[in-house]
């Protein structure tokens, strides 16, 4: 049994965590929520490519460094830690793994090391509004390798270059890839929950597309992207839990009342040990997860479901609770709570709500019953 | 990262489970040896399994071998209790002497005394029982005023204990008890080990919710301790209980089934409007949230058992085990119960799913919260000792222990 990450792992864990704190502190994701004219973070993306970050999981024949998927994941707990505003998740978990797992040869040749050096960013459009994405009421279609329909929020759309879109095609679903430049596709910023990371309504009016995968192929494919980038966003989640956890803690010791550390106080206690119990939870299940997509394992929907549940409810209770242990410095805009409680709620609902990956758990503990 | 045995654990592990297939029965669904029998042929065979196990060299293997045991890793321990969790065995009447009662005698006894006591406590020719709790202290077990005096080479003790698991066929129990009322709480206690059958011990069982009796009240009227039987220094008996109870708390983690594997075959089973239960979004929403907890905490103990298998000292995160699996337990029964409406309130095991095991880990359940650390006692050791949080503001702690408010 060695149910741990490796000691090069954890440096490098260490070394990213090192990184972001000196190039993403609080006031980075801050000034990006601010301004409006700034969609992501352009100086630490820079810097981040330049440490080859995106391409740590993609192969080298494709341009990455081939590391592989745990040290991808301790790279995503730092970024989910430093609430990193930058097209990360959009470019790397989604649209790179998109065209790993649908792509052909001459796509992935094709489309990879842009990702990878980061040149190119990357995106994922499934989403049409508000209401739960099927395969039976998508309305954006794709016929004759042209695209029409409206895709929103689509995550970073407004500053992708590429994007994988989830068409209606004929009878089925295909995935295609579009050159977000292309004519026929405009995009505008729609306003988030989470300012700190940018979302467009794109509208494809006949743009040009590209099939990705076998026709009918699309909503298989996007099920085996999203089961794997849903143990690296857990991940994320689960560093800006513990990021509200150490946040309440540092307060709780500091801040008085009653002639006391509020943290002396069992109300204050029992809620910081409940998010300690909770981020727990998630963190077994997050590396399970890290072990199951780094093997390809067949656990993987059950385990990657497990780990982005746990990690979706430990991230929102810590980061509504490191509100509430704040009090109402806590509900100000000076403090950092909301940065935490905002992306939480995002990445919540970033590849689908709690309550379908609940179902998608179950599913998948039917399958693996009847198998 | 991986989930294999080193090539040596596997081999031990190969080891075990052959010895293991050799000596005992396969688990099977039928209601397991420690459910069919009553406590005291229990007891026999527990003690026959038990001295088995010893002679096989697989009972506290981790242990010195100074201290009867063979000094090897914990991990091999480990090994031997997921195999042995295959087998249909007379277990649960020496966890108290082997998790608790061992390590203190192993830390505070005499040469002499742990060559007399700690062999046969392995050997499970003796059990052992511990008395700590009293009516008027639970959570705050320092409180406690059970008396102990000094009188010739003997100390007399009078007072009452409660929860002691077992301490009706118990050869032997730790005990602590108050010399000194003046002095401050923690500082006024003394720690003995004593003989369960000494005059003036009167033993009554508890009735508990359930209508089982897992555990007993424990009167002391002048019983005579001798002073050779105190561990640790007159006054040093908080310490050494600390020790104790620490060792209880890692002890008591797991709690039985129905758990999310349960409770799903229930759901499978039972229908809602007609359709399986395990159609209901609602129902599938709970089903997952166990399932988080039941896999958080499997893979927390993958994660200590690396840290065990590699020789290095776990970090805390095993501190949540029961503070999750015990309010786990009672959620599942209660909505196990739920699943079959009306009919959910039958406790006859013939006529219900599971032998009505959601029914009666219903009215058990609430005991797993207390037993070993409240919920609340525990959260405030997460907080206090895992996230440095500062203590409780205390009117008790530099007070004699006989000025402190009682409420009587």
């Amino acid at each position: 049994m060695n149910f741990d990450f490796s000691d090069a792992q954890k440096a490098l864990k260490q070394q990213t965590r090192d990184f972001l704190r000196a190039a993403c502190d609080t006031t980075v994701p801050r000034r990006v929520l601010e301004d409006v004219d700034e969609p992501f973070a352009r100086d630490l993306w820079r810097q981040i490519c330049a440490n080859e970050s995106p391409g740590i999981a993609i192969p080298e024949e494709y341009g990455g460094i081939g590391f592989g998927y745990l040290e991808l994941c301790v790279v995503a707990e730092e970024m989910g830690r430093a609430i990193a505003p930058i097209p990360f998740s959009s470019s790397v978990y989604l649209a790179a793994e998109a065209i790993l797992q649908g792509g052909s040869e001459v796509q992935k040749e094709r489309l990879l090391p842009g990702l990878a050096s980061g040149e190119s960013i990357g995106t994922f459009a499934l989403s049409e509004g508000p209401g739960q994405a099927t395969a039976a009421n998508l309305q954006a279609t794709l016929r004759d390798g042209r695209l029409s329909g409206t895709k929103m929020p689509v995550p970073d759309g407004d500053v992708a270059d590429l994007c994988v879109v989830v068409a209606r095609d004929g009878e089925g679903v295909s995935l295609a890839v579009v050159d977000l430049a292309s004519e026929g596709v405009s995009r505008e910023p729609v306003d988030t929950l989470d300012p700190s990371r940018s979302h467009a309504r794109i509208t494809f009016d006949g743009a040009e597309a590209e099939l990705l995968g076998g026709a009918g192929q699309g909503w298989a494919v996007k099920d085996a992207v999203f089961d794997r980038a849903a143990v690296l966003f857990a991940m994320e989640q689960l560093g800006g839990a513990d990021a509200c956890l150490q946040m309440a803690i540092g307060y709780a010791k500091g801040r008085y009342a009653f002639g006391r550390p509020i943290g002396s106080f069992q109300a204050i206690k029992h809620k910081l040990a409940d998010m300690y119990i909770k981020n727990e939870l998630a963190r077994a299940n997050c590396y399970y997860g890290a072990w199951a997509l780094s093997t390809d394992a067949p656990e993987l929907p059950v385990a990657a479901a497990a780990a982005r549940v746990a990690a979706t409810q430990a991230f929102h209770f810590a980061s509504k609770e490191n509100i509430q242990t704040h009090g109402g410095i806590g509900f100000t805009w000076e403090s950092d709570c909301h940065l935490y409680y905002r992306r939480s709620k995002l990445l919540a609902l970033s590849i689908g709500s709690e309550r379908v990956w609940k179902d998608r758990l179950i599913s998948g503990l039917e399958r693996q019953e009847a198998a | 990262m991986d989930f294999n045995d080193t090539p040596e654990q596997a081999a031990y592990r190969a080891e075990v489970r052959a010895w293991l297939g050799a000596n005992a029965e396969p688990r099977k669904d039928r209601p397991s040896v420690n459910r069919r029998l009553d406590a005291e042929e229990g007891l026999k065979l527990a003690k026959a399994w038990q001295a088995k196990k010893a002679d096989a060299g697989y009972a506290c293997r981790h242990w010195p071998v100074a201290h009867g045991g063979q000094d090897r890793p914990m991990i091999e321990t480990i090994i031997y209790d997921q195999e042995e969790a295959n087998f249909d065995v007379p277990t649960g009447f020496f966890s108290i002497g082997l998790g608790m009662c061992g390590p203190v005698m192993a830390q505070y006894a005499t040469q002499e005394q742990q060559a007399r006591f700690i062999p046969p406590l392995i050997r499970g020719e003796e059990v052992w029982c511990q008395l700590f709790s009293e009516p008027a202290a639970g959570s705050d077990v320092a409180g406690l005023r059970t008396r102990c005096h000094r009188d010739g080479d003997d100390w007399v003790v009078n007072g009452q204990k409660v929860w002691t698991s077992g301490a009706h066929y118990s050869d032997w129990g730790i005990l602590v008890a108050r010399h000194d009322s003046s002095l401050p709480k923690h500082k006024g206690l003394t720690f003995f080990f004593i003989d369960m059958k000494s005059p003036g011990i009167d033993i009554k069982p508890i009735k508990q919710i359930n209508g089982g009796s897992n555990f007993n009240e424990v009167f002391f009227t002048n019983v005579r301790v001798p002073d050779s039987q105190r561990l640790g220094a007159i006054g040093e008996g908080w310490q050494v209980a600390i020790t104790t109870l620490m060792n209880e708390r890692l002890a008591v983690g797991d709690a039985p089934p129905p758990d999310f594997r349960e409770v799903m075959k229930l759901a499978a089973a039972c229908k809602l409007d007609g359709r399986p239960a395990l159609e209901d979004s609602s129902v599938r929403e709970k089903i997952a949230d166990w399932y988080v907890e039941a896999m958080g905490m499997k893979h927390t103990k993958a994660r200590t058992m690396t840290a065990l298998s590699q020789g290095k000292v776990p970090g805390p995160e095993n501190s949540i085990g029961k503070v999750v699996s015990a309010p786990k337990l009672q959620s599942v029964s209660s909505f196990g119960a739920d699943l079959m409406d009306m009919g959910g309130v039958i406790t006859d095991p013939s006529l219900m799913p599971s032998d009505a095991l959601f029914q009666q880990s219903f009215l058990y359940s609430p005991g797993l919260r207390i037993a070993g650390g409240t919920d609340e006692i525990l959260r405030n050791i997460i907080a206090e000792r895992v996230l440095g949080l500062p203590g409780e503001i205390r009117v008790d702690r530099d007070v004699p222990y006989s000025d402190i408010p009682t409420g009587s």
